[in-house]
């Protein structure tokens, strides 16, 4: 470096931690040397959520939160998308980023989260780590659901009544709650609105802060690995992990090829197929929202179904409460029961390398129950699929709640003293 | 601290007065941002009521109006499908109209001021979809073939028949929604108001 770069840096470092906040998130952050595929997806979900954001501040210059209809009887709202789609210069391209990129922050999220279940990220000393990211999954969910109201399309509408519907089945104040949401008897302008301002300022913000906590806490503590073993136990004379590596470069080079992955496959869907075969734009939200009439069939978009399907699989009332009810408690557990893992495993060992059978197969039949849910709560309702989606969310429960003594029970293998790097 | 561990509680005391005061106020602040969200005058003067003719109607047609923002099902019943509501009697859980989802007027087996019309707030009582109709009777209309016609909500399967009555074990906790409603002559129908509120 120059002399007088080198100034410029230390007449900023004596007034702003630049250099010291490079190195202690950075250049002298040390990561793991032994991290896997499953180790790209938090840094590609950084990277959505900068797709989102900026391309998000691109459509708010064209977007118009308004129910009332134009001159030709199309609501406003959904005519100001289509008027994006075919009328401003690369809009199209910038929306299907942006619904394609909402799609893809699932995907990518739900792999991030199975990284953790799979090495044991959430356990001690994570653990706020992991409730912060719990937090940022139901902020995400918030988010999803309210810019999916936006286009005021059918499923849009449709999809935002029934919802905020279950709000009301809350006793006592469930009625109050569900109008304060609406803003109105209905949902109509006053909800459209006030979506759109939680959509594009409130949950951005309170999603920004909770991944900079979530990014702090992991940095103070350090990053798990592949192997569950603690890579500061083993440190050099100088007091860096034997087997740590500095984030940059080593790090930063590896995600950028994840990354240049990850866009081969997103250009994929956004240039090839932008509706995902109608998951992630479905058919009949291209028609105009139309309070008088559902369509035929009505269906969440992919990522809640697992959690829809829970929603529906609660069929029995219970202490004089309605079934409706319980299947929102029941929604709501099955995300926040997520925020409990690290306190639920009981096992002597972090990672699925060295657990043993019994953790291996509870966390196959959770996967398994949890496409299944997924697969059930894009179709209609049968009393067989009914069947089959309680017992899976049986199972789904029963994965978290009996944790604390399968986990225990397990017969697992001795942890190594370093990480395994070949 | 080390150096002066005594306390001055009176500061202490004026400290904790000045917090809790300002958490008053910072409470009271709140207020009209939560008012905010409630239904504006606007929201709540809306809803007058709405003119329907229903001289075009033929027997068994439907036809739907809007009021407050929700669709209103006028049905010309067919004495057939009025009929049908005598076999349905056992299949409903609120034959009689027992919840309070009707006027005084409409607690009757047709749940109408007239039987022949039926007029109902078309928004399913589960989770308020909009419930598609499903007329003809038998296997023909993909339903039972038992089915003596009436409405099916497409996002949770409750079924309702040519009265709105709930069938039994659904997702559905009543019967669907009778509008105030009176007859201004005798084909037309002003739904929203019976001139008794």
């Amino acid at each position: 470096m120059t002399t007088k770069s080198q100034a410029v840096l230390n007449w900023i470092d004596e007034r702003f931690p630049l250099t010291s906040t490079w190195k202690a998130h950075l250049s002298e952050y040390y990561a793991p040397k032994n991290f896997n595929f499953w180790y790209f997806f938090g840094s590609l979900a950084l990277m959505v959520l900068v797709i989102q954001i900026v391309t998000g501040i691109f459509l708010v210059m064209h977007y118009k939160p308004d129910a009332s209809l134009n001159a030709s009887g199309v609501p406003v709202a959904f005519a100001s998308v289509e008027y994006i789609m075919r009328e401003v210069p690369g809009g199209w391209l910038i929306r299907y980023l942006h619904s394609t990129g909402a799609s893809a922050f699932f995907i990518v999220v739900y792999l991030h989260m199975f990284r953790g279940l799979l090495y044991g990220s959430y356990r001690k000393p994570r653990e706020l780590i992991w409730i912060f990211g719990t937090l940022i999954f139901l902020a995400l969910m918030a988010e999803a659901f309210m810019g999916y109201l936006l286009p005021w399309g059918q499923m849009s509408y449709w999809g935002a009544q029934v919802i905020v519907n279950l709000f009301s089945a809350i006793p006592i104040i469930g009625p109050d709650l569900s109008l304060v949401i609406r803003g109105d008897f209905v949902i109509g302008d006053a909800t459209l609105n006030r979506f759109f301002s939680f959509h594009v300022i409130a949950v951005p913000l309170v999603l920004i802060g909770l991944v900079l906590a979530h990014i702090v806490a992991l940095h103070e503590v350090g990053s798990n690995n592949p192997d569950g073993v603690e890579i500061k136990k083993k440190k050099d004379a100088t007091g860096k992990p034997l087997d740590g590596i500095p984030f940059h470069p080593y790090y930063t080079v590896k995600d950028i090829v994840g990354v240049v992955v990850f866009l081969f496959f997103f250009s994929a869907v956004v240039f090839f197929m932008p509706e995902g075969g109608g998951y992630f734009l479905e058919y009949n939200n291209f028609i105009p929202a139309d309070p008088l009439k559902t369509p035929p069939h009505i269906a969440p978009v992919w990522y809640f179904t697992p959690f829809y399907s829970i929603l529906r699989a609660v069929t029995y009332p219970l202490f004089g409460l309605d079934a409706k009810f319980w299947g929102v408690v029941a929604m709501g557990a099955s995300v926040v029961i997520i925020a409990f893992l690290p306190w639920l495993d009981r096992s002597p060992v972090k990672s699925i390398r060295y657990k043993g059978p019994i953790f291996k197969i509870a966390l196959a039949i959770f996967l398994v129950c949890f496409f299944i849910l997924g697969y059930l709560g894009v179709l209609a309702p049968t009393p067989g699929r009914t069947l089959v989606s309680q017992i899976c969310s049986v199972l789904y429960f029963a994965f978290f709640l009996l944790m604390p003594w399968y986990s225990k029970l397990d017969p697992c293998k001795p942890e190594p003293e370093r990480v395994n790097f070949k | 601290m080390s150096v002066d561990q005594k306390m001055d509680s009176s500061r202490r005391t004026l400290l904790l007065a000045t917090s809790a005061a300002g958490g008053v106020a910072a409470v009271a602040t709140a207020v009209p941002f939560v008012a905010s969200l409630t239904p504006s005058e606007r929201a709540k003067a809306a809803g007058a009521p709405v003119e329907a003719d229903v001289s075009k109607l033929k027997p068994g047609e439907m036809m739907t109006v809007e009021w407050r923002g929700k669709p209103v099902w006028i049905l010309r019943r067919t004495p057939e499908m009025l009929a049908s509501l005598d076999k349905t009697d056992e299949k409903v859980s609120d034959p009689n109209s027992e919840e309070p989802q009707q006027p005084e007027y409409a607690k009757n087996k047709h749940r109408s001021i007239k039987p022949e019309y039926l007029v109902t707030v078309g928004i399913c009582t589960h989770l308020g979809c909009s419930p598609s109709e499903k007329f003809k009777v038998g296997a023909e209309g993909g339903m039972a073939a038992d089915w003596p016609g009436g409405f099916l909500c497409p996002c949770h399967g409750s079924l309702f028949d040519l009265a709105g009555r709930v069938y039994s074990s659904m997702p559905a906790p009543t019967n669907l929604e009778i509008p105030p409603h009176q007859y201004l002559a005798d084909t037309t129908i002003l739904v929203g108001d019976d001139g008794k509120a």
